[in-house]
């Protein structure tokens, strides 16, 4: 790993000063940075820490909506989630394993973006809204594509707020090796609207299945969708399964989220 | 018997240190004033290096010293410790395995230069300024492709990529031709058995030591046979004596056969240790592992099996490209022949056998010994070929086993593939199999699944191995350059306690414990009195190791041989101290006694009297008690065993989940069962691990695909079921004085093809006509196949 | 950089680099050589210590990070007279360990699991492993010795 600067300031105004610096880059649990950064993938000229500010953690509900802090990790999301929001709860309590999930947290997996992250299906499936230091982005807007996001350099994720679902179910089938989501699909039924959020299958990264959404909003069970199909094309394909499979995949947890949430 | 003799389950004394973190592991051993090395290894799988420039990285902050192939000149290639004779009768081609790569790169991993540092992130930002240009060549990665007239060479000296073309055996191939071609049925079945990488959770470590006050070396390093790299890094790489190198291998977290072969970074870290004049460290990274550890299996096989109109096996004809790799790796030739062409008879009477193996050199990581090596691809083919055929003849694939089984009465049996079997009862096994898993009991479950949605199948195979290897001048015969015995020395110690220094290294087997049995059982004393001496060729007489299920079977058998020499030298001490005749003595529970009388002496009186020779028959006897003992064996040993799998499929992802798993093995006497049942245990994981997760995949241009974690999927807590084992069916080993035959490997050799012939017994019985899937057996693959997508 | 930290319950403090770990610093700063590297992926699991009661892989973090914090790592489990812990205790007497370098990792995440879960089943106990690779004992007695850790009869999880 290549040396760097390390700083771990008390308040988000800090964190963006010292995130100015060429090459800075945001800490946050690191359970994704520190193994890019082990492969020499990454080489940051300094480290930012938000561990170290209060105000990024905590889960608190109001007016029908989650608020989690950018630095809360998955295990607090999984504990104290659990009552208001148990689908988004389980999610958290899914990614990696006890130990990531003690160190991981929201902000992270959000701006990362990884195309196989948990986070952002729930995200797409809730009509989330991103809020960093500067700014507020629906979850359409701020998921650009794989790795890719709406925030600058220097900007922090420093909330997610998701409206709280009626129901919600969170269908993870894992790719065996990194217990991923090989797919992971979100289902979030509100009054009048159903969000359907698809994680680890496209190429483009999380995505709105809204062929799924129309037809649930309608009916939420089942065999709404036992008509539709999910286009292969555009699908991942890689050793653990081809983009038909992946294609396949969405539609069968689509179903089983639905049913679950019923 | 002593409470911690043979067949007690003696808890395990290494468990302490490694419960509480100060186990010492290679990577815990740090030397004053070490410098680290980094290997800079090619990203490229082929080509040719036209530059390497160090002369920047050797200015740079905290370098020691960068080697290239250069500085290797003088030493020689890492050997193969085994020629195969192909089907010609001439040997196999052996290329140069050098060091660090000369002139060419031959796969992704190959190292091409080392930086020596203060430390290690020093060693690897100086490596990136090394500046490393490869005209690349064509990778050469499919085996069939690799030995078309006209593929691109990974060797320029070599006439080919066909290392050998080997025939065995050569003189049944027409008789064989002719069995099939006028069998009542012939089931033909094309597999691959996939490429696996032995992951043992310790990655390989390896510290040089040159003493210029001494002039030794010392090498501390990763190894399951420290004798065996002393000897080959000593006499045909590096030119050291054994009198002036040392090779140690402490604790070993796990080897699964990766950690037999000599390794380039061994021979780096002990040479460069005299150049720098300081002790060199290497530690590998998990990344580095998966492209510097030798993998295992990577066979592409074509199996027919011919049987008569009463189901009866007439012939089997096998025909196996199986994967090199890039070099010839130390066993590497030897796994698809002499551990896999001799067990294709399995546990049946099958009369006509030819198997046909070529071995090819391809741009991927030498392929080597891996758990089972060479005797689970031979079991998969096997069992999976008759499971198939069972099912093409309607009938049920346990009978179909049964009415071929080699009978207990057969038995010494000799195979048409040059073995004779010792022992074994296989209906007795497979009963027991059929019992623990309640097999009469499957339609029950089969609908229980079925109300639920889920697929329901039930698998079934059998397996042999030949382990114990092995004798030695039947070996030599067969191209070893090695012996294959085990040695030992037992020195009972003046108050009676006793250091026993075994040539078997045990990197995780328990052998501390175990060996401690035997010794106490035999003797009759405590077995906290006993200490087991391992992995330190400065301690221990020169053995040749711990692989192919041989600790006990070889090493005991060394360790029995020397305890008995000291037992007979002990009597006649005792008899001496009695005034008694030897041939009266008796021994047992630790007091030696004079037939027929109530004279006695304890075993600490006797030996005393060994060292402190007061009253002792001097003109005749030599004080002391230590004695040696090596042991050459007689035959291979023939663990076997049925394996029965029952698995769920959900039909709309194809995802497999073992629900069951039953284990019934012979591994004849057992000295602790607890240890024997956590060995099946973890074979068990390994072979559902290779039935339904692990793959190491290259893409066409030789890229690894599977690199890490990320991708190699290991089994874990969460995909295995809790196993059902059983060691009770014993028939002995004739020919060893234990009677043991063997438990490590088994369960990674007969749990592939269980697992697999339950996944198709599933979609058999919901109508999906699926001939085949290769492994992994992943949801993916499953799906397709259910999906006519295969 | 300077950090300073409680391990083990004992004051501890070391000059680091930002990119020093928090494995290196316990196996060479404090040469707790218990902790143990299998991977570089976060995958593995053999580096798991507590930080501040909670489980984390110590090649994930870096020493920097932890200014302040209460780590305890294996060497930190037994009683200062070498005595056993039920945990420990359960995996010699139930054979939960064979080569001994995944075991460090394996009893932390046992005792993690056990404080939030006294009474775990199997599958919960599966389930809490999936960070932590084994690849000797097929985890079969690793899971009955954390049921037997947990006081549960180890009979309710066994096939055989």
């Amino acid at each position: 790993m290549y040396n760097f600067e390390f700083v771990k300031p008390s308040s988000v105004e800090e964190a963006v000063a010292a995130l100015k610096t060429e090459d800075a880059k945001p800490l946050s649990g690191g359970q994704t940075l520190l193994p890019t950064m082990k492969q020499r993938l990454a080489s940051p000229s300094k480290l930012v820490s938000l561990l170290g500010i209060d105000s990024l953690k905590g889960v608190s509900v109001s007016d029908g909506v989650m608020t989690i802090g950018g630095a809360t990790n998955h295990a607090t999301v999984a504990k104290e989630a659990a009552s208001a929001f148990p689908g988004l709860a389980y999610l958290a309590g899914k990614i990696g394993d006890p130990a990531v999930r003690n160190r991981g947290t929201i902000g992270g997996s959000i701006a990362n973006n990884d195309p196989a992250a948990c986070y952002p299906s729930a995200a797409i499936a809730c009509g989330a809204t991103i809020v960093t230091d500067r700014n507020e982005y629906a979850a359409s807007d701020f998921f650009q594509g794989l790795f890719t996001t709406a925030l600058e350099e220097d900007e922090i994720v420093t909330a997610v707020k998701f409206p709280i679902p009626e129901a919600s179910n969170y269908q993870k089938f894992e790719q065996p090796a990194s217990r991923f989501p090989l797919t992971g699909v979100f289902v979030a039924k509100y009054a009048g609207r159903v969000g359907v959020g698809v994680t680890g299958a496209s190429e483009d990264g999380v995505f709105a299945w809204a062929e799924a959404e129309a037809a649930l909003a309608g009916n939420f069970s089942p065999d709404a969708i036992s008509g539709l199909t999910v286009d292969a094309d555009g699908m991942i394909s890689d050793l653990h399964g081809t983009g038909a499979y992946r294609a396949h995949l969405v539609k069968v947890l689509t179903g089983r989220g639905v049913k679950a949430a019923s | 018997m002593p409470k911690d003799g043979i067949g007690a389950s003696t808890k395990r004394r290494e468990d302490k240190r490694f419960l509480t973190g100060v186990g010492r592991y290679t990577d815990d051993i740090n030397l004053r004033g070490q410098a680290y090395a980094y290997f800079l290894r090619s990203d490229v799988a082929h080509g040719r290096l036209t530059n390497v420039d160090i002369s920047a990285a050797a200015e740079m902050e905290g370098v020691v010293k960068v080697f290239t192939a250069a500085d290797f000149s003088a030493a020689g290639g890492l050997p193969c410790g085994w020629c195969v004779t192909d089907r010609h009768g001439n040997p196999m081609q052996e290329p140069k395995h050098p060091i660090l790569a000369e002139g060419k790169v031959r796969h992704v991993g190959d190292p091409i230069a080392v930086v020596i540092a203060d430390s290690p992130e020093l060693a690897r930002d100086a490596a990136e300024a090394i500046v490393v240009e490869i005209e690349e060549l064509p990778a050469v990665i499919n085996m069939k492709d690799a030995v078309k007239d006209g593929a691109t060479k990974v060797h320029d000296d070599l006439t080919s990529n066909l290392c050998y073309d080997w025939g065995f055996v050569e003189d049944n191939r027409e008789a064989v031709d002719k069995a099939i071609k006028e069998a009542a049925h012939v089931t033909t079945l094309e597999l691959v058995n996939n490429r696996l990488i032995a992951n043992p959770m310790e990655p390989r470590v390896a510290v040089g030591h040159y003493d210029r006050a001494s002039d030794d070396y010392t090498l501390y390093t990763t190894s399951q046979n420290p004798h065996v790299i002393r000897l080959l890094m000593g006499a045909f790489v590096l030119g050291i004596p054994e009198h002036k190198l040392r090779v140690v291998a402490p604790d070993v977290g796990g080897g699964f056969g990766s950690k037999i072969f000599h390794y380039a970074e061994e021979a780096f870290v002990t040479y460069a240790s005299k150049v720098v004049n300081r002790p060199v460290k290497w530690t590998s990274s998990r990344s580095e592992a998966f492209v510097s550890d030798a993998h295992g299996r990577d066979h592409v096989t074509k199996i027919e099996l011919a049987l008569d109109e009463n189901h009866k096996f007439t012939a089997i004809r096998t025909d196996t490209y199986a994967n090199m790799g890039a070099y010839l790796s130390t066993f590497a030739p030897s796994v698809p022949t002499w551990l896999h062409g001799v067990l294709m008879a399995g546990n049946y009477t099958t009369p006509l056998i030819y198997v046909n193996v070529k071995a090819v050199f391809t741009n991927t990581v030498p392929v080597d010994a891996y758990r089972g090596a060479g005797r689970p691809e031979a079991t998969y083919q096997l069992e999976r070929v008759i499971d198939k055929a069972a099912r093409e003849l309607g009938v049920d694939p346990a009978e179909l086993r049964r009415k071929n089984f080699i009978q207990p009465d057969q038995f010494p049996y000799a195979t048409p593939v040059a073995v004779e079997y010792d022992t074994g009862n296989y209906d007795a096994t497979l009963d027991k199999a059929l019992e623990m898993s309640d097999y009469a009991g499957f339609d029950a479950r089969l609908a229980e699944s079925k109300a639920r949605g889920k697929l329901r199948g039930i698998g079934i195979a059998h397996y042999i191995e030949a382990c114990g290897i092995a004798p030695s001048n039947l070996v030599g015969q067969l191209g070893a350059r090695a012996g294959l015995y085990e040695s030992a020395t037992v020195r009972v110690n003046a108050t009676g306690s006793i250091s026993v220094m075994t040539g078997s290294h045990s990197h995780g087997q328990g052998h501390e414990t175990t060996f401690a049995q035997v010794v106490a059982d035999m003797i009759g004393i405590d077995a906290s009195q006993i200490d087991i001496v391992h992995g330190d060729t400065s301690k221990t007489p020169m053995g040749m190791g711990t692989y192919g299920s041989r600790s006990l079977a070889v090493g005991g058998s060394a360790m029995v041989k020397a305890t008995n020499k000291i037992i007979d030298k002990a009597k006649k001490i005792a008899a001496h101290l009695m005034e008694a005749s030897d041939s009266d003595i008796e021994l047992k529970d630790g007091q030696f006694t004079v037939a027929g009388t109530d004279k006695s002496v304890a075993w600490g009186d006797v030996t005393l009297a060994a060292y402190v020779p007061h009253n002792y028959p001097l003109e005749s006897m030599e004080p002391g008690l230590e004695e040696t003992a090596f042991y050459d064996p007689s035959n291979f040993t023939y663990p076997s065993g049925a394996y029965i799998c029952e698995v769920e499929v959900d039909p709309e992802t194809g995802e497999v989940e073992v629900l069951a798993f039953t284990a019934a093995d012979d591994f004849g006497n057992v000295v602790n069962p607890m240890i024997v049942e956590g060995q099946v245990h973890g074979g068990l994981a390994q072979g559902i691990g290779q039935a339904l997760l692990e793959n190491c995949v290259y893409d066409e241009n030789g890229q690894l695909v599977s690199g890490s974690y990320m991708d190699y999927a290991m089994p874990r807590a969460a995909d295995v079921p809790m196993f059902a084992v059983d060691h009770s069916c014993v028939t002995p080993c004739t020919h060893n004085p234990l009677g043991v035959k063997g438990c490590g490997e088994a369960g990674a050799i007969g749990s592939p093809p269980a697992v697999v012939n339950a996944v198709i017994d599933a979609l058999h019985r919901s109508g999906h006509k699926v001939g085949h899937i290769d492994m992994p057996v992943s949801p993916a693959r499953v799906w397709a196949a259910m999906n006519g997508q295969g | 950089m300077k950090v300073t930290m409680k391990v083990n319950g004992r004051q501890v403090s070391g000059e680091v680099e930002g990119r020093t770990l928090l494995s290196s610093f316990l196996r060479e700063g404090q040469e707790l050589t218990g902790t143990h590297i299998g991977c570089d992926t976060s995958q593995c699991g053999a580096c798991t210590v507590h930080v501040n009661g909670k489980q984390i892989k110590s090649c994930s973090v870096f020493a920097v990070e932890l200014e302040g914090a209460e780590v305890t790592t294996i060497e930190g489990m037994a009683a200062p007279d070498g005595t056993l812990n039920a945990i420990q205790a359960a995996f010699q007497e139930y054979h939960g360990l064979q080569c001994g370098f995944c075991t460090p990792g394996m009893v932390m995440a046992a005792a993690a699991l056990l404080k939030d879960t006294p009474k775990p089943t199997e599958s919960q106990i599966r389930e809490h492993l999936q960070g932590n690779i084994c690849r000797c004992t097929g985890y079969h007695n690793i899971v009955k010795a954390i049921m037997a850790a947990s006081g549960q009869p180890v009979a309710a999880v066994a096939a055989e």
